[in-house]
């Protein structure tokens, strides 16, 4: 991670930050004295509770437990993890709102936070004179605002209202505004948490080039933190994966963005157990599936997939067929395709399925199970299986000299084309 | 740029200094401290039909009550002054200390949804807090001249001209006084709900312990007079008095010990503010 040649814009040290768990204050001033006068007679606090786990400590949590990453200046740093990941609570940190209660932060250059759109707008003032306010709030200077006022009401898209109260703006030309502001502040890092759900896809592809643009040409670095792979993938120069409050992966954008992904999935094995694994889905019942074996789960380019499903039904049913739906790593429905028409007897069942993976691209996939009955006019659903295994497709497979560009040409990979 | 950014270097440790009032920092954002001036005026009256008036109509009103109530009923002298004009001048210079106080000492609990969304020096809330009530007053102020010029043209009132010129320094001092201790409140406040009911009756008890409702030669009895002198409102607003209506006790030690009790409240309601600033989102 060393690297000398490029400046740093923050740089973070055993970073970590506590919070308390269950209801902070109301009556705590007589725990607070209690506390302290424990302290002062050096005896032990009685309001201290000692836990077992780690990152759970008695009454409190640690949102962030010891966090260490350097940021370089032009860089687009993407933040991934699962809810409670401790995302919001780093750039809360580097915003300034709250402090870490272990570990040092040192940031280089001017901080524009975005973690909420429109802090600090008041609905009974019109929205010029909330440009004012917001920025004002973000740092500018009352002639940096006057210097930009026709660059952010242009970009916002909302000059016909720039004069009129926001609490009579739609929720999106609030957002337009908001974001138009922050984005036009001069600062050297820009912070933003999930704050372009809220505009249309327009807009929301124009913020996405506008903060590209500010990374890559006037060499600002921006920190960003979304749920959205997409956009993600779109604009950042480099994705960092945390979870459980550490940074578990810094690096290139796609592998982190599999790691996020396959964080929550399934592994890769020959055999999978699914006897007993949860359905998310009401289904008859019918019929259960019980073990699912594959016979070769790594397979090169064009290989056919080979499983067998144990299954045991209730009663017999004729006509069953399977619904295979395959996934992307990042989750993304690819296809799907049917079984022929199969037969189960009462009891235990054993089939062979075999399905061509030639169209698919090299890469992870997990594959959704919908065991049914056609009954002539509908299919009657007996038993579902989400993202119940993974297969993988080989990319050593190279083709006139080049590797499968997973992200450029999307998860098919069509027959070839005939030339006449 | 890189010089650029050596400039904005920020150091972020979960140490914190006390003695880093941050006041450099809290002037480069003076211009959102006049922006959050003007929005509290704006906002106040946004959508009432009378507007800016009421801030003519509530002074008014007050004062006619103090009239009735302590110079009619109660019979409380006023050392010659006019009563009306007497409890007006009084009425302005204690709005604007109690405003001071009350608004800063909500400060961290009325802001807490832009506090915890972007950080910017929490001082300008307090010292915007403490403009508008300047302005305020200077408002309220236009009310009493309105008055203050009839009776000096009819001879029942005489000023000390001169001593005009230590207006401001009385609201100086009563404005970082309201500020310290409404930071100060506004701090424990953050832990500690139960301050925010205590105030608005603080406030009113500290009043009726403050010459406003009746001039400082009235108390005759030697404790209520200690009482008063060591009050470090009495001797500011006996000042703001004296120069305004030619009446009333200007006390050279009440005025230094008003001002230690300021400069100590200030120092220590800033610091205090700055170390709660940095963790109070976690609590408020």
């Amino acid at each position: 991670m060393e690297n000398t040649n490029r400046e740093i814009a923050i740089k973070m040290t055993g970073v970590k930050k506590k919070y308390r768990l269950g209801q902070i204050g109301g009556g705590t001033l007589q725990a607070d004295l209690q506390s302290w006068w424990a302290r002062v007679r050096g005896k032990e606090d009685p309001n201290s509770k000692i836990g077992q786990e780690q990152r759970l400590v008695g009454q409190s949590f640690m949102a962030l437990n010891g966090i260490d990453l350097t940021i370089y200046k032009g860089e687009a740093v993407g933040i991934i993890g699962t809810n409670g990941a401790g995302k919001s609570t780093m750039l809360k940190l580097l915003s300034r709102v709250t402090a870490p209660t272990e570990g040092e932060i040192d940031i280089y250059g001017r901080i524009a936070s975005m973690l909420e759109v429109g802090t600090g707008f008041s609905p009974e003032m019109t929205g010029r004179e909330n440009v004012y306010m917001n920025g004002a709030i973000l740092g500018m200077t009352k002639a940096e605002i006057d210097a930009k006022m026709e660059d952010i009401i242009e970009f916002s898209e909302v000059r016909d209202f720039i004069d009129t109260p926001v609490k009579r703006y739609s929720s999106g030309m609030y957002v337009k505004l908001a974001f138009s502001v922050a984005a036009h502040l001069d600062s050297e890092i820009m912070i933003m948490d999930e704050v372009l759900a809220v505009g249309d896809v327009n807009f929301q592809q124009k913020c996405l080039q506008k903060m590209k643009k500010v990374a890559t040409e006037d060499g600002r670095t921006v920190l960003y933190v979304s749920h959205n792979m997409s956009t993600i993938r779109q604009l950042c120069s480099r994705c960092i994966v945390m979870d459980k409050g550490r940074c578990v992966f810094s690096g290139d954008v796609d592998e982190a963005i599999a790691i996020y992904t396959s964080r929550n999935s399934v592994e890769i094995k020959k055999e999978y157990d699914v006897s007993s694994v949860e359905r998310q889905f009401e289904t008859t019942g019918k019929s259960h599936i019980n073990r699912i074996n594959i016979e070769k789960n790594i397979l090169n380019l064009g290989e056919i997939l080979s499983f067998e499903l144990q299954t045991d039904a209730v009663a017999d049913i004729n006509n069953s067929l399977l619904r295979f739906v395959v996934f992307n790593q990042s989750g993304t429905v690819i296809g799907m395709a049917y079984s022929d028409l199969y037969d189960l007897k009462k009891g235990y069942n054993s089939h062979e399925f075999s399905f061509k993976t030639d169209v698919l691209a090299p890469g992870e996939y997990y594959v959704d199970l919908i065991q049914c009955e056609y009954d002539g006019s509908i299919q009657i659903r007996h038993d579902i299986l989400n993202k119940v295994f993974a297969f993988q497709v080989e990319e050593n497979e190279i083709q006139y000299n080049m590797k499968w560009n997973k992200y450029g040409w999307g998860p098919i990979n069509f027959e070839k084309i005939t030339v006449r | 740029m890189s010089n650029e950014a050596q400039q904005y270097h920020t150091h972020i440790t979960s140490e914190h200094k006390w003695f880093d009032l941050k006041l450099k920092e809290v002037w480069q954002y003076k211009d959102l401290i006049w922006l959050f001036t003007k929005r509290s005026f704006v906002l106040k009256y946004k959508q009432t039909v009378l507007g800016p008036a009421w801030l003519f109509i509530n002074p008014i009103m007050t004062s006619l009550i103090y009239t009735f109530v302590f110079g009619g009923i109660a019979g409380i002298e006023t050392d010659g002054v006019p009563q009306i004009l007497f409890y007006l001048g009084g009425n302005a210079i204690w709005t604007f200390f109690s405003t001071c106080l009350t608004t800063n000492a909500n400060a961290f609990i009325a802001n807490s949804n832009v506090f915890g969304k972007v950080y910017f020096p929490r001082l300008t809330t307090p010292i915007s807090n403490v403009l508008s009530s300047v302005i305020q007053f200077g408002i309220q102020m236009i009310l009493v001249l309105a008055f203050l010029v009839y009776y000096v043209a009819t001879g029942v009132v005489h000023p000390n001209w001169i001593a005009w010129l230590v207006i401001p320094v009385v609201l100086l001092n009563l404005g970082i006084m309201g500020l310290g201790c409404g930071i100060i409140i506004s701090s424990l406040t953050t832990k500690y709900r139960d301050l925010s009911i205590l105030v608005t009756f603080g406030v009113q008890l500290w009043m009726y312990a403050t010459p406003i409702v009746y001039p400082m030669s009235q108390i005759d009895n030697e404790l209520f007079r200690t009482i008063l002198m060591i009050n470090p409102a009495t001797a500011p607003i006996e000042l703001f008095r004296y120069a305004l209506l030619g009446q009333g006790e200007v006390s050279i030690l009440g005025l230094v010990i008003s001002w230690v009790f300021t400069i100590a409240v200030a120092v220590l309601g800033i610091m205090v503010f700055n170390k709660v600033e940095k963790t109070f989102m976690d609590t408020v």
